[in-house]
């Protein structure tokens, strides 16, 4: 066997020797440590990518909360505006509309004394003109004319139990 | 060549003969195959590297997948502090895979079938292992011998055990090897003779040739893998003894 003759052991090692020694000082030099380099560039970059998307990440969520915040802050103003609007207006109709109550009353009693002076001309009117027909109706019956006094006191009288 | 006998192929024949003093240091076939395993070695290393892409390409991902193998295997087996042992372990594996796998061509040389080679590579290992024991623990390493919690009694007999294990380490480590390596060969070599000789019936033992190439080729694999992972297991154990 071929693996057996120890005349060709000092050449197979001297050649195991040298060639492995040169592998590995390329490795240990050149290959390992350019591998090396890459593969932590990329480790380098993913991992500042992720801390990257990480702080945008955060970056958001803080403007969302700052949204949030804001959105509320405006819909608590706008309810506080909303309500003292609606007491703005209600005070201000309920003021309209007293005035507007006053005003009639006056009115109503303005008008009704207009009506009761009215009233009481038209009595008098009445009164006297009945009187009158009255005594012209006595002078025509009687042939006499009654007194003037005496007439009024009895349309008076008349118009009392009349009414 | 191709009627010579299943071993003719193990045959070391001098290219540059060389004579430095009594030694016969010549240029072999055996020279020649572990040079050229260095060379594409290297190829395979640097040129994979050279873009030095962010985005790996194909064969720049098969360098790093080699070398995310290898140190994988190193945390696995040894842990952080094996980082150090990296471009050895890395250059064992490299060198006994890409030596396995030309070895693989027809009419090429395995270098690794030769227990010269890797009772050689064995030795340096069993050897450099066993002196790293020694610098990290002192003469506390020799509790190697006697594993925790042993009673005290078969003390005698597990110490002679544990040594003569140890010191068998590197034959097995290189046996292991370059048996593996011989008898593949010389089982393709004797089946492929079959092939002429049996006339038309041939094709049986083609068959058998093409499906032990390809196991072959997970042999070659294997045994690189395995030659790596034993010394990364020598270099635990005189790290960390038990």
């Amino acid at each position: 066997m071929p693996q057996f003759d120890a005349s060709t052991f000092a050449s197979q090692i001297f050649w195991l020797a040298v060639t492995f020694v040169a592998l590995y000082f390329v490795m240990a030099r050149v290959v390992v440590p350019r591998i090396a380099e890459v593969l932590e560039a990329r480790r380098r970059r993913i991992e500042t990518n992720l801390e990257k998307a990480a702080a945008l990440k955060k970056d958001a969520a803080a403007a969302l909360a700052a949204y949030e915040k804001a959105i509320g802050v405006a819909s608590e103003q706008a309810r506080g505006l909303i309500a003292e609007a609606g007491a703005r207006i209600a005070e201000t109709a309920a003021r309209q509309e007293a005035e507007t109550a006053r005003k009639l009353a006056l009115q109503i009693a303005q008008s009704e004394a207009g009506i009761a002076r009215a009233v009481s001309a038209a009595m008098a009117g009445v009164r006297g003109a009945a009187a009158e027909a009255a005594a012209d109706v006595a002078h025509r019956l009687v042939g006499e004319q009654p007194d003037r006094a005496q007439a009024e006191k009895a349309v008076d009288a008349a118009l009392k139990s009349g009414v | 060549m191709a009627q010579a006998s299943p071993l003719a192929q193990f045959e070391i024949k001098p290219l540059i003969p060389i004579k430095l003093g009594g030694l016969d240091l010549s240029f072999t076939n055996s020279a020649l195959f572990m040079t050229l395993t260095l060379m594409a070695v290297v190829a395979f290393l640097v040129l994979g590297m050279r873009r030095r892409a962010l985005v790996p390409g194909r064969w720049q991902s098969m360098v790093e997948l080699s070398y995310g193998f290898v140190g994988n295997l190193i945390r696995d087996t040894i842990g952080p502090e094996g980082r150090s042992y990296f471009p050895l372990v890395f250059t064992i594996f490299m060198f006994v895979l890409f030596g396995n796998m030309l070895g693989m061509m027809p009419y090429s040389f395995t270098f690794t079938s030769h227990i010269a080679v890797t009772f050689a590579m064995a030795s340096v290992i069993f050897i450099g292992v066993t002196i790293l024991g020694f610098a990290k623990h002192g003469a506390h390493f020799f509790s190697f011998f006697l594993p925790p919690g042993a009673p005290m009694f078969i003390a005698p007999l597990l110490i002679v055990i544990e040594i003569i294990s140890y010191l068998s380490r590197p034959i097995s480590l290189s046996v292991r090897l370059f048996a593996n390596m011989l008898a593949g060969h010389t089982l393709l070599k004797v089946f492929a003779g079959f092939i002429v000789s049996l006339g038309a019936f041939g094709v049986v033992p083609l068959a058998f040739v093409v499906a032990l190439t390809g196991l072959e080729f997970v042999i070659a694999f294997l045994q690189a893998f395995v030659f790596t992972i034993l010394t990364c297991l020598y270099i635990n154990d005189a790290l960390h003894l038990h």
